[in-house]
């Protein structure tokens, strides 16, 4: 919190991301300026192959751009080693993939307080455990602690993936296609999620193809062959509470008749 | 720096919380990867035992003959080119013995020796055994104990009296359970009375049993028994382990001078040093230990590999969950440290259960054989830290390939 709440959390200045593949270079990701504030919900959206996937990877401190700058929390990323982006990834930013990503054969509790055990300065068992059981309560699954991930539902795993981003208390939240794998409702209850999340302060960054989707988010930006192509903060935004309840009116319309 | 301590024993201590659990969730595989170190440790454990018991054993033999002593054998009988062993030619007499007990220094006792084979006849049975010509000093230059009755004195040797004790084989064979002290035996049909009976002491160093004979004094046996005046051999004990050397170079050039050698022939007598067959007994049998123990060790190795294939397939497997872990912000350090546990607790634990294992076949082994296999806390010692350092040792390349992955490649993988 050093830093004057006026700095963006994520400044990009002229990013590029290159893959090298035998004799091709594949320029996933050519000269992107963005500048994100704290407490943005932003949607970034664009075609399959549009490099999407390795901007937020970049973002993420997962892999490291080929030239350009990014400061996350007014902190160059480019100079940091493994560890310190390690250490990055723990204390700052929290992760949510499109295909969940949890550890099988592992609670749903003991998924959450994964991050807890990498963290610096230590976090003891209990506080581990107490921080955990807050997480899986914010994200609605209070009594689902101890099941493993292959006795969840997909929307319920994906739950999990979020507390699991959120119990280290991050600045930003990342999802790739937070809803790519769940039906409508399901992403519609996600969104609903990432809302209350981003009221409470957390800026959360999300990659979506689908407009429904983005339409929940402040701010969309649209990027095509690599480049931010357009980016705008639509006034019509949706509540994923009143579209919930709104979908409860029809649900319930239907079984009468 | 106290604080980083504690902070750092945490850390590892969470860490091995969660290689634990991964190992509890493949116990099968666990337990197999182990086999290896396990086998290894309990050969080790097992051979390094039976090594020592054997030595043990062996060097209670050879102290058994006796502390600090020199045997003068005669030299052998030789006809047409085969020998008869030692003590069979005549050329030790009873002045012989007497010069080496008055001009040796050091000489702590001196006990001549004939023997022969003869029938032994008593109770109405019959038994052919040894008949020892020995002096009143023979028990004790030898460490021997009477189990009843007691030896015959000086006195009696210089009479030549016709007393004897009795071996336990003989005693056995002649008068079963009862008591043979105070009986009588007849040798070459005289008739000696059983003073005492000697304590068993098992097979001897060549494995003839030695308490198969009936000792009496050397003078009775010399006139009545073999008949001659010569000697089969001259037991002689040294005040001190460090004069035996000297001692014998003295009797060698003292028996040199009486029996008329001159240089050019060789000794006609033969003398055996109970320390130097000791030590040698000694080194042969160490070199024995630690030949099985590293043929042994060779298996722990074998095992070692073992361990680093099996992480480097678990790293494989793993690679998702390893992705995940980098991603929520696992160190390098942090997931190297995991591999490493995890290989260290397979080795640790492969080396407790081959302890016991190896514990076990060492007290199998000494039921089967007649002496104890000795498991020694060096060897126990050793093997955990060898299996331990195995464990780090073959685990850190694994462990390096886990915590080098790129998280990207690493969560893509599937
Ligand atoms: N690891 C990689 N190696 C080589 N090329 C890659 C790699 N990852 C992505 N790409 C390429 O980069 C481009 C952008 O990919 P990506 O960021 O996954 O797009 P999106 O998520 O928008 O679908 C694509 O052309 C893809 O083929
Ligand atoms: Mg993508």
């Amino acid at each position: 919190m050093s830093n004057a709440p006026r700095t963006p959390v994520i400044q990009l200045r002229e990013l590029a991301k290159t893959y090298q593949t035998g004799e091709v270079e594949v320029k996933a990701v050519c000269g992107v300026t963005l500048e994100i504030q704290r407490g943005e919900f932003v949607a970034v959206m664009g075609a399959s192959g549009s490099g999407k996937s390795t901007l937020m990877n970049t973002l993420g401190c997962l892999d490291q751009r080929t030239s350009g700058d990014y400061l996350l929390d007014g902190v160059a990323v480019a100079g940091l080693n493994r560890k310190e982006l390690a250490k990055l990834r723990n204390k700052k930013l929290g992760f949510v993939f499109q295909n969940f990503n949890l550890l099988a054969r592992t609670s749903a509790l003991e998924n959450i307080e994964l991050p807890l055990f990498y963290s610096q300065p230590l976090v003891t068992l209990r506080d581990r455990r107490e921080r955990a059981v807050q997480a899986l309560e914010k994200v609605g699954l209070g009594k689902r602690g101890d099941h493993f991930p292959s006795q969840l539902s997909g929307g319920q795993q994906q739950r999990v993936a979020i507390a699991r981003a959120l119990v280290s208390r991050p600045e930003v939240l990342l999802a790739d296609e937070p809803t790519g794998n769940l039906d409508t409702r399901t992403s519609i209850e996600i969104m609903g999620l990432f809302q209350e999340l981003n009221e409470s302060g957390i800026t959360v960054v999300m990659v979506t193809h689908e407009l429904d989707i983005a339409a929940y988010c402040k701010r969309i930006v649209v990027m095509r062959d690599g480049q931010v192509t357009s980016d705008t903060r639509p006034d019509d935004r949706r509540s994923a509470r009143e579209e919930i309840a709104r979908l409860n009116q029809v649900e319930a319309k239907a079984s009468l008749a | 720096m106290f604080t980083l301590f504690s902070i750092l024993v945490a850390r590892i201590w969470q860490t091995s919380l969660i290689a634990l659990r991964a190992l509890r969730r493949n116990k099968m595989r666990s337990l197999l990867t182990a086999l290896g170190i396990i086998i290894g440790v309990a050969s080790v454990v097992a051979m390094v035992a039976v090594g020592n018991g054997a030595q043990a054993r062996i060097t209670s033999q050879v102290s058994a003959l006796g502390e600090n002593l020199l045997t003068v054998f005669a030299g052998s009988k030789r006809s047409g080119g085969v020998s008869s062993g030692l003590g069979s030619a005549s050329t030790i007499t009873l002045a012989d013995a007497e010069a080496i007990a008055r001009e040796v220094t050091d000489v702590a006792a001196v006990s001549p020796e004939v023997s022969s084979t003869a029938q032994a006849i008593a109770n109405g049975r019959n038994w052919s055994t040894t008949i020892a010509g020995e002096s009143s000093a023979y028990l004790k230059i030898r460490d021997w104990k009477l189990a009843a009755g007691s030896m015959f004195t000086e006195r009696e040797v210089r009479s030549a009296a016709k007393v004897a004790v009795i071996g336990s084989k003989p005693a056995n064979e002649l008068f079963g359970p009862l008591n043979p002290v105070g009986q009588s035996v007849r040798v070459k049909n005289i008739p000696f009375v059983i003073i005492g009976l000697l304590e068993s002491k098992g097979a001897g160093m060549g494995g003839q049993n030695q308490d198969d004979k009936i000792i009496i004094p050397y003078t009775t046996a010399m006139k009545r028994i073999t008949g001659d005046k010569f000697l089969r051999s001259v037991n002689v004990q040294i005040a001190s382990t460090e004069r035996m050397e000297v001692a014998q170079q003295q009797i060698t050039s003292l028996l040199r001078q009486r029996h008329r050698l001159t240089a050019g022939h060789d000794d006609d007598f033969n003398i055996f040093n109970q320390k130097e067959i000791a030590d040698t007994v000694n080194s042969i049998s160490k070199i024995i230990t630690l030949l099985l123990g590293s043929i042994a060790s060779i298996s722990l190795v074998v095992g070692g590999i073992g361990i680093m294939n099996i992480m480097l397939v678990s790293v494989t497997e793993r690679t998702r969950e390893i992705g995940i872990r980098i991603a929520v912000g696992a160190q390098p350090g942090d997931i190297r440290l995991q591999f490493l546990i995890e290989a260290v607790t397979l080795s640790l634990l492969g080396g407790l259960i081959g302890v016991l294992c190896g514990v076990g076949a060492s007290q199998l082994v000494g039921m089967v054989a007649d002496f104890k296999a000795v498991v020694s806390t060096g060897s126990i010692i050793l093997a955990f830290g060898v299996s331990s350092v195995i464990g780090i040792f073959f685990g850190f390349y694994p462990a390096h390939k886990a915590a080098a992955l790129n998280p990207i490649d690493a969560l893509r993988y599937e």
